[in-house]
Parts: C-alpha cells; structure tokens; sequence
C-alpha cells in the first residue's frame, strides 16, 4: 500500500466516523428528538426513527428467532407482561433463564415507548389506551396508522414478506432503528411511495 | 509488522480459553454416555434432521429451519429470520460453546418437539453436527 492509498484510506475513515458520529454519538439523540426532523450530512439516512438496539443479550437471546424488535416500540406494560410469560410467547416457547429474563426485561421497560423520549417512541406511547398492553407491535394505532395503506398483496400475500411482523423484509433500515418510508423497498414491488 | 499481529492473535485465541468443535463434541458425548446413552450414530441423527413433526400447524424438523445442507444458511420457517449455517467446517462459531449448544437443545427441542431431547438424541445430532 503506497503512501497515497493510505492518505485516501484515513481521510475515507475519518468521514465514515463524522458520519456515524451523527448517528451514534450523544449529539443524535438531542438533535433528533421528534419524527420528522430530518437534518444532518446524509439526510433522512442518518436519522433513527427510534433508538436502535445496543444490547448484544437482547440482539443474541431475542434476535437470534425473530428481528430484535426495539423497545421503543411498545409501552413498558406490554413488554412485562411479554416476558411474563414467555412459555407462549405467541404459541411458542420462547423461555429464559432466570437472570436472562430479568436482565432483558429490564432493558425492554427502561428503553420502552413511554419511557424513551426518542423520535418516534412518544407516538407509539400515546397510541395505546392506558388499560391496554398489546402484545403485538402491529396492533398499536400508530402501527396500523402507518401501514393502513399497505395493501395486503404486499405483505400477506407476498412471499418474501408474509407477515407485518417481518420488518426487515420492507425496512432495508430497521435494524438501525430507520423506518422512514424513504426507505421502504417491497421485495417483489420495489419503492413505496404514497 | 506482521509478526506483532500474528503474535497478538494467537494471544487472543488463547485466552479465550477456546475448545474445538472436536473436543467440546467429545466432551459432550462423554457427558452424555454418563448418563445412559449408548453409542452414538451420525446417520440416526440425520434420519431424525429430518423427521418431520407437527406442532402448531407445521410441519417442524430441525431441517425445517437449518436446512438439509449444514454448510448453507437456513431461515426461520415462522419468522423468517436468517440462520447462519450450523456446519463446523464453514461457521467456526459452532459447537465450541457448551452453554450455546445447550441453550439451543433446549430450546429447539422444545420448538420442534414440544419435549427435551433425551442425551441419546443429542448425541446422536452431535455425531451428524460435528462431521459436517
């Protein structure tokens, strides 16, 4: 490697860390507190909508079967009656030890949706009837207030997609916590635009 | 140059403490003779990969989800989720933990099966795992 590939190389990584900077650094969360704000270098890119996982527990115990759902996404009340109850965790058995259980719970309640005050965690907070605790993200009025739009042939009865659940398979960014509609790629459909 | 970072690789392989995929495979099935298995058969535990069991209204096997070939990446059948191939010999991640491989008999066992894995069965998944 001669001296310019380097000089290319540190000036390409010392950008690539301005860049994540925004994202990850303690300026991203002050910066972007509500939906919609959509400043800094990449545009909407660089904005989570909510604030993205950063529990390697929860990303290896959780993750590993379904997309680490972020616990911005539903109120505290639902995710302790979830790992309440674990041995049907819709249907199936999804049990933890003792200590996984109330570590990871403790991280789904105190990153919950009313609990953060991070982008969009405050419209799925004010979505949900104060008696209720769904268990279904998908079931919140803000969920259903996104995708009312959606037609089914996109989702159900799209193979690559079957279920509301499945993030990932729209949201290119979801894993980031970015599931701005900018970003949205159907498998089989391509752009969504409304 | 080079040497530096052969040496501090080799130091973090070791304090790792790393075992194998062949020595934790024969740790276990040392483990699980001691607890009345017999021997171990590598072709009963791919004729049971395969058995295919239903529980919630699909057909499960381990194969359902992990696929027939170890080497290849295998998929969720109800959540879709990724799964990175389970073959020793392509994901070296595999079979040296112990907690891991117990915490994923557990727990697979009881996804596919509805019931734990006896050590005869575990064994005999390990004896197809570890050769493939």
């Amino acid at each position: 490697m001669n001296k310019k590939t380097i000089g290319i190389g540190v000036v390409g990584l010392a950008l690539l860390a301005a860049g994540t900077g925004v994202v990850l650094g303690d300026g991203w969360e002050r910066e972007h507190e509500r939906e919609g704000h959509r400043s800094g270098w990449f545009g909407w890119r660089d904005n989570p909508d909510v604030r993205p996982v950063r529990n390697e527990q929860y990303d290896s115990e959780c993750g590993a079967c379904h997309f680490a759902y972020q616990p911005a996404l539903l109120p505290a009340r639902s995710w302790e009656s979830m790992m309440g109850n674990l041995a049907d965790h819709f249907g199936e058995n999804a049990e933890l030890d003792d200590a996984a259980r109330e570590a990871l719970t403790r991280y789904l309640v105190e990153n919950a949706a009313d609990r953060d005050g991070y982008g969009r965690a405050a419209g799925f907070a004010a979505s949900v009837a104060p008696g209720n605790a769904p268990l279904r993200i998908t079931e919140t009025r803000y969920f259903v207030r996104k995708h009312d739009e959606v037609p089914s042939r996109f989702v159900q009865g799209n193979p690559e997609v079957r279920s509301f659940s499945n993030c990932t398979a729209c949201h290119r960014g979801a894993a980031d916590g970015n599931f701005n509609e900018h970003a949205v790629r159907i498998p089989g459909v391509g752009r969504w635009e409304d | 140059m080079q040497k530096r970072i052969a040496i501090i690789g080799a130091a973090l392989f070791l304090s790792a403490g790393a075992v194998s995929a062949v020595e934790l495979a024969d740790q276990l099935q040392d483990e699980y003779r001691a607890v009345g298995a017999e021997a171990f058969d590598a072709e009963a535990g791919a004729a049971r990969w395969s058995r295919e069991v239903m529980a919630n209204g699909q057909a499960r096997s381990c194969a359902a989800c992990h696929g027939s070939d170890l080497r290849q990446p295998g998929k969720h059948i109800r959540t879709g989720r990724a799964i990175e191939p389970l073959a020793p010999s392509v994901n070296p991640q595999r079979l040296v933990e112990r907690k891991e491989v117990e915490k994923w008999f557990l727990r697979n066992c009881k996804w596919t099966y509805g019931r734990e894995c006896s050590p005869q069965e575990k064994g005999d998944f390990v004896a197809f795992i570890r050769i493939q």
